[in-house]
């Protein structure tokens, strides 16, 4: 329950971090808020011969309201998320999703890129990050790129970075006007990961769906669009036939695994009730 | 394996320290300065125990290196009041029985003392939610939301 030794550097620039990133060729990791590093190293799960402590790069941690989208610097703590008039403003699923992000402390010091960059199935902010078409630009030596939240969850605990790139900032595009959300989850304990989660936008036009997202996590290898009902649901009005349909459509396009803490069969029950809940919320703000 | 010196404030008090980058900032405060109110339960960031704060904001001991924290000002129980002269929280601990073993008390404490600085704490809801990162398996919650509830009222009165 120590964690195993290591080098440990400090990165006092993005240009820096990366360099130090590249030089270690694959045998570094970033050290960001630690919330979930730490827990690995302490149960030695992980080894790496180096960590780049990126904590004290000045400027990582912003929330910036743009014409088109809301700018997330990398090292943001989940609590600052939690609590900005911005987010609650512009984002409000985002701001009901932190709720359910672990407990105070942990927000406390949790970042929204080692958040994304951790991708746990069962979180939030990587679920959500795919739910609201949100990108995430990195650097790396080479230079910086965007990734697009659909092509950077690989699968469990994996994304589309390289050894020698570093996630720099999360862009969440503004919602369209007459835009409703739902956010639903249940876990065994507040604060825990969630069995299932379920986060819904809709936006209606003449009292028809002309976008739906439905993004679900705790159901998959990695968190996933419920593709499937949304077009099931573009261009109709939410009745509750069509409710039923999209619900059993979210539930056909899972793939839960059993657990400890639930069952397959529970989870994909689960997350067909939240799916309901959360249209039922997005449609029911869209129309106000 | 390279070692560094860091400066660092426990409580008030500053310390230089040489320490290995391993060292969890649980086992400096307690290992290396014998400040051993600082409880280590689960040593994953689960069970509170550990909780410290860190330049004013709650945080687990057991999931930062003290490496990290050069310059860092870190509040423990410590800080709080003493036997013989404990602190309003600590008083409304006793006075409630919010603990019984007493493991999960300094983390306890310490999250409350967060959130007593900085939130409204109007409802036991918030309260509850405030303090669902640390756990009591004596199941003394009812005990620790009711001090907590006394501590609010208390700070208000003043």
């Amino acid at each position: 329950m120590k964690p195993p030794p290591f080098e440990y550097r400090v990165a006092k620039s993005v240009e820096a971090a990366v360099a130090m990133l590249a030089d270690a060729g694959g045998e570094a990791k970033v050290l960001a808020g630690g919330q979930s590093l730490v827990p690995m190293l302490n149960f030695r799960l992980l080894w790496p011969a180096i960590l780049v402590d990126i904590n004290r790069i000045p400027g990582l941690a912003y929330i910036n309201e743009g014409a088109n989208a809301i700018r997330v610097g990398a090292l943001t703590r989940h609590h600052q998320l939690e609590t900005s008039p911005v987010i609650a403003a512009q984002l409000p699923v985002l701001s009901a999703a932190m709720a359910h992000v672990a407990h105070l402390a942990i927000r406390n010091r949790g970042t929204i890129g080692g958040s994304l960059t951790h991708a746990d199935p069962a979180a939030e902010l990587p679920m959500i990050a795919l739910l609201l078409d949100a990108t995430i630009s990195v650097s790396s030596p080479k230079g910086g790129r965007t990734i697009a939240a659909r092509d950077f969850f690989l699968g469990a605990l994996s994304v589309a970075l390289e050894a020698d790139e570093l996630v720099t900032e999360v862009a969440f595009p503004k919602l369209p006007d007459r835009t409703g959300w739902g956010f639903e989850e249940v876990s065994r304990r507040h604060g825990d990961f969630a069995l299932a989660a379920v986060g819904t936008t809709l936006t209606v036009s003449a009292g028809k769906i002309s976008q739906a997202r439905i993004a679900v996590a705790g159901v998959d290898e990695r968190p996933i669009r419920a593709s499937g009902a949304e077009a099931l649901l573009r261009d109709s009005a939410l009745d509750p036939k069509l409710l039923d349909a999209a619900r059993d459509a979210v539930r056909t396009g899972v793939n839960p695994n059993s657990d400890l803490h639930a069952s397959a069969d529970y989870r994909r029950h689960l997350v067909g009730v939240l799916s309901e809940r959360a249209l039922n919320a997005a449609w029911q703000r869209a129309n106000v | 394996m390279t070692v560094r010196t860091i400066k660092i404030t426990v409580n008030g008090t500053s310390y230089e320290r040489t320490v290995e980058p391993r060292l969890l900032l649980a086992d400096f405060l307690r290992g290396t300065l014998g400040l051993t109110g600082t409880h280590v339960g689960c040593e994953h960031g689960v069970c509170g125990a550990c909780t410290v704060l860190v330049d004013g904001d709650s945080m687990r001991s057991c999931l930062l290196f003290a490496v990290q924290l050069d310059g860092c000002s870190i509040e423990t129980v410590e800080s709080l009041g003493t036997l013989n002269d404990l602190n309003p929280l600590q008083e409304a601990f006793r006075d409630h029985h919010a603990l019984q073993c007493g493991f999960c008390t300094p983390g306890m404490l310490m999250t409350a003392t967060d959130l007593l600085r900085k939130y409204p704490l109007a409802t036991d809801e918030e309260i509850r939610a405030g303090l669902s990162g640390n756990l009591c398996r004596c199941t003394g919650y009812e005990h620790i939301v009711a001090a907590l509830r006394a501590a609010v009222a208390a700070r208000s009165a003043q």
